[in-house]
Order: structure tokens, then C-alpha cells, then sequence
């Protein structure tokens, strides 16, 4: 089972990215469960949003405290308790922004322009969509094509191409950084082995 | 055996209360009123896109000015003989509470979704199931959803059985575990819902060609036989309820509900009961617990009311130790599900211990289950405990109060 928490505010996309990346992973042929931690429902208020991925049913409905990767929307929110807590040693660190910012604890972190991309190929400044190309490119744990199907399907129209180009942006941003440091942005495979038992 | 081809529809994609909306849709209700609360609100938000889509004709979609609002245009709406559908939650169910009792006495088959949430005060919009169980003796059948697939699955089985016993159902679903969680989900299509779902029939209807009144005054006279006969008629669903459940799995292609159901019990001396979402990190923590050689098993009910008091002695008849894990607290007696279990006959030989959990959507964790279970087996659970209680905050509370 591969896990992700996304962290956000009220307003930035945090559920919605949650849900794309489920989204995705189904479209993949793999089982997903994204679902939200609501605090006090307003805009600007700290939001965090838990997607798991799995080769199996999903069964546990717990917030992801232990995760593999952590996606965090707005950089504004890192000085604050619990945005890492739980990430796997080595386990993907990825931030909004241009220049990584030192996170005590979190050497691997990373960033992707992902408000800037969004304004430039959208006209709105959301961070969520590009960082699920950044995600995808950066994990491997999701297509690249599953990706555009889940933006395709959620966001149909004349805005689907705009956000399938900030994706592919973000998507070769990650993938060339990672050439860059001579990190591989192989896929992943998922190793969730599990019995079933029903009685009947 | 291959299985037989069926008209299920793929998986895919959604939030569990779309597909909940998509799966009422399919039953083809022909009045809906809707009133939003969190966290049932977008389930008749997509109910309503949908009717305003033109995927569901002969529908009327009400918005009303109120939950009681919402319940009495429903029991109007099914005695004129409408196939009638709400969503509630929460508060807006204690607001519906005169009219529920008022739905299930004059045998209106009228399914409701709860999308289960704490009740206040103090204020509190987060997952437990103290709603639908303060309702518990309001005469209407109760369904829990251990799922999503199951929440949309329970919906046709409902309104089928609700239409055959006239009688309304529950159909209860944790809110935001469920409501707002996305996963591959298999809506039924129309072809299998139609074939499934006849349209509706009822026996009796007001009409103002033929006027006649119903749930006129009873007296002492005939005020006990009324209730004794409401009580036979929703015990029927003990046999009606897994029958209709069977015949809707073979179309859809899907493992039966059933009022109850065992997990891993084989040889199994401590058994967690439970209703809803939480059987699923349950049953990954008894699967753990297994592979540590410990005797574990789960009993997930799903049927409350009626209650299946044969069904639950059966799967427990080997339990040493029963400990029921209850999202809901009876204040100043414990748990509600403890109660109906030992009035049902568990625990004359066994061990009945209560574990409150989750309220208020405190989230019931792998960690804390594997502690409750290592408790268990080690016999250290008292009577009455609550899950992961936060002893420091007591002690600054009772250090305050005793303070003052």
C-alpha cells in the first residue's frame, strides 16, 4: 500500500487533489481511497486530504499517519507542526515553490512551481493540479495518461487542455530535476500483498 | 462454478455519496424532498443535478424549509401513493423525529439515507452514529453501511423491502468516511435496478376521487394490537431482508448483505462486534492478529432494526469474549448495541464487554484496535471502556473543576 497525505488551505484544491490521484490509480487499474480530514470548513483554514493506493481492496479507512509521500500546496503552512510527521525515511517531500526551503528532518524535500505554472497555463494560481504531474513524475506511482484521463473526466471543457499542459509542465520539471541529481523517477511498484477471509 | 453473466457496470471513480445519488436516481423515486446538512448534503445536491439533468423523469425535487418539512412531505408524498426518497443527517434527524414515528405508523415506505453524524451540543459536524440510534425505536427498518459499495447497493434492497412490508427504511452511512470518500465504486445500471425494482404498488392511497383517512385516534381499546402488529410486520424483514439481498447480489454480481456476518470466526474466542465503516480497519486488524496466532474474529451487523437476535447468537455461540465496539454512547447506561446483545441472549456464556469509539469522528486507528485486541485477549478490558480517552485531558478538567 503506498500512502499520501496532501496538505493545503481551504480553497487551494487540497481535497480535489486527493481525489485526482484515487482518480488516477483507478484508471491505472489499481485500487484507491481518497478522502478528506476536515477541520472547520473555511477558506484559508488548514486542509489535509489522504489518498491511498493499493493492489488489493482498500479496507482500512484511517487518516494516512504514516506516509509515503507528502504533498504540501502552500509553502506558507511548513513552519507548522505535523506536515511531515510520519513520512517513510526517504519518502517523497514535495512543495509549491522555486527554491526548496530547509525543513529540519526532511532533507529530500522538493519543489515544483506549481502556483506558477498554474497561473501561466490556466489564469488561476492553483497549485493542486500541476503537482499531480509533479507526483506522477516524481513517484511513478501514477501514469502520466492516467493522470489526463482523471483531469479529462473531472474537468471536461475548454479548461481540460489548459490543466493537462500545466500537468505535462510540472510533470517535465520533476523528471528533468530528477535527471539532473541522477535520481531516478522510475515507476514504483506497490508491494501490498493481502488475505481474504470471508465466512460465510 | 463460472459465475453468471451479470449486467453490472464497471467500477469506477466516485464519491460515495454520488454514487449513492446515482443509485437513488436508478430507483426511479417520483418525489424528493431535500434539505441540506453536512455531511448528507451531496448526496441530495446530486440527487438534484440529476432530476434537473433530465436523467430521472416523473421526479419532483422539493426544496423545503426544513427537515420536519422535508419527513411530512415525504409521508404526503407516499400516502398518494409516490415512490418517496430523503437525506438527512445529525440534527436534521432529531428535527424529523415527530414525523418519523408518524411515517412508520401509518406503513409509509419511505427510504431515507442517514449520513451518520454526532448530535449536539457541544456543536459537532464529524462521524458517529448517535442520530440514527437516538431513532432506534421510532418503528422504521435500519440498515448500516459497512461501505460505499454497500451504501449504494442497500439502496434498491431497500425500497423493495420497505414497499413490500410497508414499512420505511434507514439506510445508514458514515458521514465523511464514506460520504466524501472516493473509490471504485459499480453504480447498478437501470436495466438490472428495473428489473430488480418493480414499479410501485401501493395497497392503499389517499385520494381526493375516493377521500378516506388514515392514522385516525386509536384508543386503549386497540392501541397495543396496532404496536404488536408493527412489531410482527418489521420482524419479517429477519427473513425478507437476506432473501431480497441474495436476488439483488445475483444481478449485480456481488457477495449477498446479510443481517450479520461472521469474519475469520473459525475457532475464534475473542469476537468484535461492530456496525459500519470501521469493519474494514477491523478486519485488516484481526487479519494481524491472526497471523500473531490470536483467536480473533469480527461479527459485522448490518441489520440493527429489526435486530437479528437468532443471527447474532448463532455467529457468537463459540465467542468466550464479546466486545462490541459502539460508535454511539447511551449516556448514564453505556452502549446502545451492548444492551440489544445481551437482551438477545449473548453473553449468557460469554464475556460482554462495551468499547465506545470514535465519537465525534475521532478517527478509530489500526493502533488503537491492535491495543483494544491485546486487551482482549489478555483480559484487561473492563466492562465499560472508551477508546483512545485522552486521560491528561481529564485530569486538567477534574484539576479545574475540583479548583473552583
Amino acid at each position: 500500500m503506498y500512502r499520501i497525505r496532501v496538505h493545503g488551505r481551504g480553497g487551494q484544491g487540497v481535497v480535489t487533489a486527493a481525489e485526482l490521484i484515487a482518480w488516477a490509480a483507478i484508471y491505472d487499474g489499481r485500487h484507491a481511497l481518497a478522502f478528506p480530514s476536515f477541520g472547520s470548513e473555511r477558506t484559508g483554514a488548514p486542509v489535509e486530504a489522504y489518498c491511498s493506493i493499493g493492489d488489493a481492496p482498500i479496507r482500512s479507512r484511517e487518516p494516512v499517519e504514516a506516509p509515503d509521500a507528502v504533498l504540501v500546496l502552500d509553502a506558507t503552512l511548513l513552519n507548522r507542526p505535523r506536515i511531515f510527521t510520519g513520512l517513510r525515511p526517504g519518502g517523497l517531500a514535495l512543495v509549491d515553490g522555486t527554491a526548496p526551503p530547509a525543513v529540519a528532518g526532511v532533507p529530500q524535500l522538493r519543489t515544483v512551481p506549481a502556483s506558477r505554472i498554474s497561473l501561466a497555463r490556466t489564469g488561476r494560481a492553483m497549485a493542486n493540479v500541476p503537482m499531480l504531474g509533479a507526483f506522477a513524475a516524481a513517484s511513478g506511482i501514477v501514469s502520466l495518461e492516467a493522470v489526463h484521463t482523471a483531469i479529462e473526466k473531472r474537468f471536461p471543457g475548454p479548461v481540460s487542455q489548459a490543466n493537462r499542459d500545466a500537468v505535462d509542465e510540472a510533470y517535465r520539471y520533476l523528471a528533468e530535476a530528477a535527471r539532473e541529481t541522477g535520481e531516478a523517477a522510475a515507476p514504483t511498484a506497490i508491494t501490498a500483498a493481502r488475505e481474504v477471509h470471508h465466512v460465510a | 462454478m463460472s459465475p453468471e453473466p451479470t449486467l453490472a457496470a464497471p467500477r469506477r471513480p466516485l464519491e460515495g455519496s454520488r454514487a449513492v445519488a446515482e443509485t437513488v436516481v436508478r430507483c426511479r423515486p417520483q418525489v424528493v424532498p431535500a434539505y441540506p446538512i453536512s455531511p448528507q448534503t451531496h448526496i441530495v445536491e446530486g440527487v438534484g443535478a440529476l432530476v434537473r439533468g433530465g436523467e430521472l423523469e416523473h421526479c419532483e425535487f422539493v426544496t423545503v424549509e426544513s427537515e420536519f418539512g422535508a419527513m411530512s412531505l415525504c409521508i404526503g408524498a407516499s400516502a398518494a401513493g409516490a415512490r418517496t426518497y430523503t437525506a438527512t443527517s445529525s440534527q436534521g434527524l432529531l428535527f424529523m423525529a415527530e414525523a418519523l414515528y408518524n411515517a412508520s405508523g401509518l406503513g409509509l415506505p419511505i427510504v431515507m439515507t442517514v449520513a451518520n453524524r454526532a448530535l449536539g451540543a457541544p456543536i459537532n459536524i464529524w462521524n458517529d452514529q448517535s442520530d440514527s440510534l437516538s431513532q432506534r425505536d421510532s418503528g422504521w427498518i435500519q440498515l448500516y453501511a459497512r461501505d460505499n459499495q454497500a451504501a449504494c447497493d442497500l439502496h434498491p434492497i431497500a425500497f423493495r423491502l420497505a414497499e413490500e412490508l410497508s414499512v420505511p427504511v434507514m439506510v445508514c452511512m458514515d458521514g465523511f468516511v464514506l460520504t466524501h470518500a472516493v473509490e471504485p465504486l459499480g453504480v447498478p445500471g437501470q436495466e438490472i435496478v428495473d428489473r430488480y425494482l418493480p414499479p410501485y404498488a401501493p395497497c392503499q392511497v389517499l385520494d381526493p376521487a375516493a377521500p378516506l383517512s388514515i392514522g385516525a385516534m386509536v384508543g386503549p381499546e386497540a392501541f397495543t394490537e396496532v404496536r404488536y402488529l408493527a412489531h410482527h410486520r418489521i420482524e419479517t424483514a429477519l427473513q425478507r431482508f437476506p432473501e431480497l439481498a441474495r436476488r439483488y447480489a445475483k444481478l449485480v454480481g456481488r457477495p449477498a448483505e446479510d443481517l450479520a456476518r461472521g469474519y475469520r470466526l473459525e475457532d475464534a474466542r475473542t469476537v468484535v462486534v461492530a456496525m459500519g465503516s470501521v469493519l474494514g480497519t477491523l478486519e485488516d486488524v484481526v487479519d494481524e492478529a491472526r497471523g500473531r496466532g490470536l483467536a480473533v474474529g469480527a461479527v459485522e451487523l448490518t441489520c440493527f432494526r429489526p435486530f437479528p437476535a437468532a443471527k447474532l447468537r448463532e455467529l457468537l455461540v463459540d465467542a468466550e469474549h464479546v466486545v462490541v465496539l459502539e460508535r454511539a454512547l447511551s449516556v448514564g447506561s453505556g452502549g446502545i448495541l451492548t444492551a440489544e446483545l445481551a437482551a438477545a441472549g449473548v453473553g449468557t456464556h460469554a464475556r460482554i464487554t462495551t468499547v465506545i469509539a470514535g465519537l465525534g469522528g475521532r478517527p478509530v486507528t489500526a493502533k488503537a484496535l491492535r491495543k483494544l485486541i491485546a486487551d482482549a485477549t489478555a483480559r484487561r478490558l473492563p466492562p465499560l471502556d472508551f477508546l483512545d480517552l485522552d486521560h491528561d485531558l481529564l485530569r486538567r478538567v477534574h484539576t479545574r473543576e475540583n479548583g473552583r
